[in-house]
């Protein structure tokens, strides 16, 4: 199998390597259109911030190139609110996949951003969450959200319910960082892979 | 619900962890990689490694070390000891540390927090605090606690936060080694004040002074080393003994 890391300008993609090594599958990390394109997974990781990772992915092309993919894509994180129609993160036109805006935590009495291991619920259908408790609790550092919308797969409550996990067709996404969510994080990477 | 998480604190000297440990199911008690992945499947919810020589030579060892550890460990862990640089930021979050700890390096130049949060955001840049109540107030220590400074706590532990500080690890001098219960009343005072978490460090000395310092100490997450280390607290008893308090717990 073919998986395609996509390389941009957003960190922390070697806890994703690592955590792809540790279950023995081999990976590619790229901005080649033609590599990620013939993948036959793809996977969309990320640290950053919003509007810096956008004009980058401009730059490239790949904000083309990634919401016309039709193998699976796994988005995590800034890559999930990347996949959203726009964020509030300093005003930015997202790639749209998922017709959601992304909206800053607002709170007076929680700490925000929300950081630390938090409950997630399978909300529908959940392939990824496959063999997983109904209730897991994994990893978040995050200050923007996605609301609970109808393609919302999991839902996680920190000041308000908020999406967890989108998924629309090949488009799977995911707010937390399933890379370093011990066991569970590493079944829904499982999962995904096994698509 | 967001729960309070424990996190077992690693002294590395020389790529290998100091102050003993009493695991008698490891190979090799002093291997930080082997304890660190122990640790995570006991249900420790971060690790924290600290760097006690932190000198130049062991700068490579560090960096291997962290890439060793990120290789076989699946929850977040964070690296600190003599962290003073872009550089050495950069390299070990390369190597796969999710977090990196500063603490003397900030206080000499603070500027260093907004440098780092900018570049590699918020949520990787944890400041340490080294605190000790000296004639009526609590004041930063550098050098380990030996060293005091002319920064009050309270007021540097704002100050890292509008710098860009995504965390912050309070250590109180004074409790630290006694295993007579955290500082709770300064960790309250800190975190009541803050919006970022606060991380409690020195005192634990038995179940109850974590459940003191999540309720009293209105702390985000407590940390300890020894009495992992010497088995006197076991993490999943200690999460279940919490979590049947009331403490949201992560539970597996």
């Amino acid at each position: 199998m073919e998986i395609a890391i996509i390389k941009y300008n957003a960190g922390n993609v070697q806890s994703v390597m690592y955590a792809l090594d540790r279950i023995g599958m081999k990976y590619q990390w790229t901005d080649d259109e033609k590599v990620i394109q013939s993948a036959d997974k793809v996977i969309f990781p990320g640290v950053g911030e919003a509007s810096t990772a956008m004009a980058y992915l401009r730059e490239k092309g790949l904000d083309q190139l990634i919401p016309s993919l039709k193998q699976p894509v796994l988005a995590t994180c800034i890559g999930m609110q990347l996949l959203c129609k726009d964020s509030e993160e300093n005003n930015t036109t997202c790639m749209g996949v998922f017709d959601v805006p992304v909206k800053r935590f607002v709170s007076a009495d929680l700490k925000i951003p929300h950081v630390g291991w938090n409950s997630i619920q399978a909300s529908g259908e959940n392939v990824l969450m496959e063999g997983l408790k109904k209730e897991e609790y994994v990893y978040f550092v995050h200050s923007f959200y996605a609301p609970i919308n109808t393609y919302t797969s999991a839902i996680c409550d920190y000041a308000q319910p908020f999406s967890a996990m989108l998924q629309k067709d090949n488009f799977y996404a995911a707010q937390f960082h399933a890379e370093i969510s011990g066991v569970a994080g590493q079944k829904i990477i499982q999962n995904f892979l096994a698509l | 619900m967001l729960t309070k998480r424990i996190i077992p604190c690693l002294d590395i000297k020389e790529g290998r962890t100091v102050k003993g440990t009493n695991f008698v199911d490891l190979r090799d008690a002093g291997d930080p990689v082997e304890l660190g992945a122990l640790y995570a499947e006991q249900g420790a919810d971060e690790l924290v490694f600290l760097d006690i020589t932190a000198t130049v030579d062991n700068r490579k060892t560090l960096v291997n070390l962290v890439r060793e550890v990120a290789r076989h460990v699946n929850i977040p862990f964070t690296v600190g000891g003599g962290i003073s640089s872009i550089e050495d930021v950069s390299a070990l979050l390369n190597a796969g540390a999710d977090k990196v700890s500063i603490n003397s390096s900030a206080v000499r130049r603070p500027e260093l927090i907004d440098e780092l949060a900018l570049q590699f955001g918020s949520q990787c840049i944890i400041v340490a605090i080294d605190t000790r109540f000296v004639e009526g107030n609590d004041w930063v220590h550098t050098h380990g606690g030996r060293k005091i400074t002319e920064i009050q706590t309270i007021a540097w532990a704002k100050e890292v936060e509008s710098r860009g500080a995504g965390e912050i690890l309070l250590t109180s001098m004074d409790a630290d080694g006694t295993k007579s219960g955290f500082a709770n009343d300064l960790t309250s005072r800190i975190s009541s004040q803050s919006s970022i978490p606060i991380i409690a460090s020195g005192g634990a000395g038995s179940m109850e002074h974590f459940y003191e310092v999540f309720t009293e100490g209105k702390a985000d997450a407590g940390l300890a080393a020894s009495i992992f280390h010497f088995k006197e607290i076991e993490i999943i008893e200690l999460k279940k003994y919490l979590a049947n308090k009331g403490i949201p717990m992560r539970i597996y």
